[in-house]
């Protein structure tokens, strides 16, 4: 049986999300497909699988990201489905231990990934919002303030890359003992 | 100047490396290996193999085009860094032998 849940988290809730995702499948609720904010699940053995994300590199089409995806795949995981630059990979557990990152080192590049993106959108935000602003006030245009849901948006990305960016720092500090 | 030391991944993926191998291959061989301890995960992996090709330490064997499963295989550079890296161990070791030895450790 299919059962369809919308839901939504944010770009810097993966780690979140996977563990949400992988409580579903302990129940007996296996993620078979991936929308935005829209997770089609199937009836599965109860914790059958593992399931993991990753935001790319490039787009899940790009030829790098294709060669990279059919890698991930040969060492016994599949795909599930993509959001933009998110991939949604599964394993079975009797399989083993599925982990897509095995170093600090990786998962800080990860990190750094998905910091980078939002660090862009942000700075694109402000300055519409900015400029918006500043049309509301000097031309006497109500209709600019709505830039104004730029900034908040601003801030919300913000508060996103504070989370990632402390996390990073965490795994920066036990780089500098451990690996 | 010597290399710095190689992380445990790269270590082992060259040592993996002597043979020709594709992505799963490495995977399977360090684990048994290191006795299960170590577990290359296939994105660690993913970027280490490429970090290790633009290093030329390693190389792609031309395989058939067809076939995604690309196999690898250590170069004369892969080799000269693993005997570096050997001989950095060793003093490791042999250090670490000598100091706990001394204090009857």
């Amino acid at each position: 049986m299919r059962k369809v849940i919308h839901k939504w988290f944010w770009a810097w809730e993966a780690e979140k999300e996977e563990k949400w995702l992988n409580e579903m499948c302990a129940k007996g609720l296996g993620l078979a497909s991936v929308g935005l904010g829209r997770y089609e699940f199937e009836d599965c053995t109860p914790g059958a699988y593992q399931y993991r994300l990753e935001f790319l590199e490039h787009s899940p089409t790009h030829p790098e990201s294709v060669q990279y995806i059919h890698f991930v795949e040969d060492t016994g995981a599949e795909q599930i489905g993509s959001i933009t630059r998110w991939v949604y990979f599964r394993k079975k557990t009797e399989d083993g231990p599925f982990d897509l990152f095995s170093d600090n080192a990786s998962r800080i590049k990860h990190l750094s990934r998905i910091i980078a993106l939002l660090l862009a959108l942000n700075i694109f935000n402000l300055y519409i919002g900015c400029y918006n602003i500043f049309l509301a006030i000097t031309w006497n245009s109500p209709a600019n303030y709505f830039g104004i849901i730029n900034l908040v948006i601003g801030a919300l990305l913000f508060y996103g890359i504070f989370k990632l960016h402390r996390q990073r720092k965490a795994l920066k500090k036990e780089q500098q003992i451990f690996e | 100047m010597p290399n710095p030391a190689l992380t445990e991944a790269v270590y082992y993926i060259l040592l993996s490396l002597i043979k020709p191998r594709h992505g799963y291959g490495i995977i399977q061989n360090v684990e048994a290996l290191s006795g299960g301890r170590v577990r290359l995960a296939a994105g660690t992996l993913y970027g280490a193999i490429n970090t290790l090709l633009e290093k030329n330490w390693i190389r792609a064997l031309p395989g058939e085009k067809d076939s995604r499963k690309k196999e690898y295989i250590i170069t004369d550079d892969g080799r000269q860094a693993l005997s570096d890296e050997l001989a950095r161990l060793r003093e490791l070791l042999d250090n670490g032998n000598r100091i706990m030895e001394e204090n009857g450790l």
